[in-house]
C-alpha cells in the first residue's frame, strides 16, 4: 500500500501508452504506436456490432411498441440479460462460429440487442397516447405516426439504450483475445507479454475509451431530444421499477 | 493467465462427447459438484459486494434526499464508475489493492452505487406528501418521519434497486478472475473450448441470480406487507 509504488506504477502505465519497448517475453515491440492497431480493432468490433444490434433491435420494437404488443417480452428481455455473464457467451458461440471477428461481433451483437430493444419499446410506449390521437385525428396513417410522432419523442430513450449498449460492447470487446481478436484487452489478458505495466496501460486505455463513448452519447441524446420535450424539462430522475426500465442503466458495465 | 486460476480443479475430458468439445448431460451429471467451490466463492462476491453497495448507496441517498443539491455531483461520480468497463477496473485495482478478494468486490460494490442511489432517492421522492403531512400531525419528528413514513413507503424502490444491482453484479462477478478472486468465471476460463464447461458454469450464474432475486423478492413481501394486502 506505498503511495510512491502506486505513482510509480501508474506513471509506468502512462510511460507504456507513449513509448514502445520490447516485450516482457522478447521477441516483439510492445506499447506506443504498437498500441494503435489495438486501438482500431477495438474500435472497428464496437462499432459494427452496434451497427447490427441498432438495425436489428430498433425496426422490431418501433413495431412491437407501435402495436402495443411484447410488453412481456420487453421485460425478460432486460432482467435475464443482465445476469449472464458476457464472457459465457463469447466462449460459447466460439465452438460453433470459431475464432475471428465473426464470433466476437456475433457475440457483442446479442449482448447490445436488450437495452436497445428495450429503450425503444419503452420510449414509443411513453409517447403521450394523446399526441398520437391528435396525429391520427389530423389523417396521420400508421408509418407516418411512428415516423413523424412517436419516434421524435422515443429519440432521447432510445439513444439511452444505445449508450448504454456501445459502453457494454467496448467492455465486452476488452475479452476479444480470448477468441482471436487482437484488441486492447490483449494488453490486459495477456500481461506475460506486456508486462503489469502494460496490462495497467490496456486498462487506462479501455476505461478512456469507455467513458469517451458515453460523454459523446450523453451529448448527442441532450441533441437528439425535440425542443418541446426540452421545454416540458422530464423528471430529473426515473428509477427502475418491476414494470418500468432506467433509461441509461438497463445492463452491466 | 493460469496464476489466477491456481484455486480451481482442471479436468480432462475422456469420452467422445468430451473430446468433440460437445454439450455432455453425463458429464455435467458426474461433475456439477466441481462448481460448488466456485459458485459459493461467487456468492460471497455478490452478497459482500451488495451489502456494501447499499450501505453506502442508501446513506447518500438519504443525504441527498435532504440536500438536493448532492443528487448532481453523486450521480455523476457514481455514473462514471459505472462506465469503467469491469475488467478495467479490476486491472486499474491491482497497483493499489492488489489481487484477491478485496480488489473484486471494491470494483463490484462501485457498480451497485449508481443503481442504489437513484432508486433510494427516487423512491423518498415519491413519498407522497400526505403521508409525511399525516406523519407530521401525529406529531412525529423529521428523524421519526424518515425512519417511520419515508423510509417504508420508499421500500417498494429501494428493492427494485437491489434486484437491479444484484441479478448485474451476479453477471459481473463472472469477470472477478481478472482480481484474482475467483468465482464461477475463473472455473470457466479453466476450459473454454468445451461446451459443458461452458453452459455449466455460465448457467450456474444465471440460476444464482434467479435465486437471489427470489430471496430477495421475498424479504419485499415480508417487510412491505401493505403492499401484498388481498393479493
Amino acid at each position: 500500500m506505498m503511495p510512491a509504488s502506486i505513482t510509480d506504477d501508474f506513471s509506468g502505465a502512462l510511460d507504456f501508452i507513449f513509448h514502445q519497448r520490447d516485450a516482457v517475453s522478447g521477441g516483439v515491440r510492445v506499447g506506443g504506436a504498437t498500441l494503435l492497431p489495438l486501438l482500431e480493432t477495438h474500435i472497428r468490433v464496437t462499432v459494427i456490432s452496434m451497427f447490427i444490434a441498432c438495425a436489428l433491435a430498433i425496426p422490431f420494437a418501433l413495431w412491437l411498441g407501435h402495436r402495443g404488443k411484447g410488453q412481456f417480452a420487453a421485460a425478460s428481455a432486460a432482467n435475464v440479460g443482465r445476469a449472464v455473464p458476457s464472457i459465457a457467451v463469447l466462449v460459447f458461440f466460439s465452438a460453433y462460429l470459431g475464432l475471428g471477428d465473426t464470433n466476437l461481433i456475433f457475440a457483442m451483437v446479442l449482448l447490445a440487442i436488450p437495452p436497445i430493444f428495450t429503450n425503444t419499446y419503452v420510449g414509443i410506449r411513453q409517447v403521450d397516447r394523446d399526441a398520437v390521437d391528435a396525429a391520427r385525428g389530423v389523417g396521420m396513417s400508421g408509418p407516418q405516426i411512428v415516423r413523424r410522432v412517436e419516434l421524435p419523442l422515443a429519440l432521447p430513450l432510445i439513444f439511452g439504450g444505445m449508450r448504454t449498449s456501445t459502453v457494454n460492447v467496448i467492455a465486452t470487446a476488452t475479452l476479444g483475445p480470448l477468441v482471436g481478436v487482437l484488441t486492447l484487452g490483449d494488453a490486459i489478458i495477456n500481461a506475460s507479454v506486456y508486462g503489469p505495466e502494460g496490462r495497467l496501460a490496456g486498462a487506462i486505455l479501455v476505461a478512456v475509451l469507455a467513458v469517451t463513448a458515453e460523454v459523446a452519447f450523453a451529448l448527442l441524446q441532450r441533441a437528439a431530444t425535440p425542443r418541446g420535450l426540452k421545454v416540458v424539462r422530464a423528471p430529473r430522475f426515473r428509477a427502475a421499477s418491476r414494470t418500468t426500465t432506467v433509461p441509461s442503466v438497463t445492463s452491466a458495465p | 493467465m493460469m496464476g489466477l486460476l491456481a484455486a480451481v480443479t482442471i479436468r480432462t475430458r475422456t469420452a467422445t462427447c468430451e473430446t468433440q468439445n460437445g454439450f455432455c448431460p453425463d458429464w455435467i451429471a458426474k461433475h456439477w459438484t466441481d462448481y460448488l467451490d466456485p459458485m459459493w466463492q461467487h456468492l460471497q462476491l455478490v452478497v459482500v459486494s451488495v451489502a456494501f453497495g447499499f450501505v453506502i448507496g442508501f446513506t447518500l441517498g438519504v443525504m441527498a434526499h435532504r440536500r438536493r443539491w448532492l443528487v448532481g455531483p453523486i450521480t455523476g461520480f457514481t455514473g462514471v464508475l459505472y462506465t469503467i468497463p469491469s475488467i478495467a477496473l479490476f486491472t486499474l485495482l491491482l497497483p493499489i489493492t492488489g489481487f484477491g478478494f478485496r480488489t473484486a468486490v471494491i470494483a463490484l460494490t462501485s457498480y451497485t452505487l449508481l443503481i442504489i442511489f437513484r432508486n433510494v432517492v427516487t423512491g423518498l421522492a415519491n413519498v407522497p406528501a400526505d403521508a409525511l403531512e399525516a406523519g407530521r400531525g401525529m406529531g412525529l419528528t423529521q428523524r421519526q418521519r424518515l425512519w417511520r413514513v419515508e423510509v417504508p413507503l420508499a421500500l417498494p424502490e429501494i428493492y427494485a434497486g437491489l434486484r437491479i444491482a444484484t441479478t448485474t453484479t451476479v453477471g459481473l462477478a463472472a469477470l472477478a478472475f481478472f482480481a484474482g478472486a475467483g468465482g464461477l468465471g475463473a472455473q470457466l476460463m479453466t476450459d473454454i473450448n468445451f461446451k459443458s464447461n461452458i453452459v455449466l458454469a455460465g448457467g450456474l450464474c444465471v440460476v444464482l441470480a434467479v435465486v437471489l432475486d427470489l430471496v430477495l423478492l421475498g424479504a419485499e413481501r415480508l417487510t412491505v406487507r401493505w403492499e401484498f394486502v388481498g393479493r
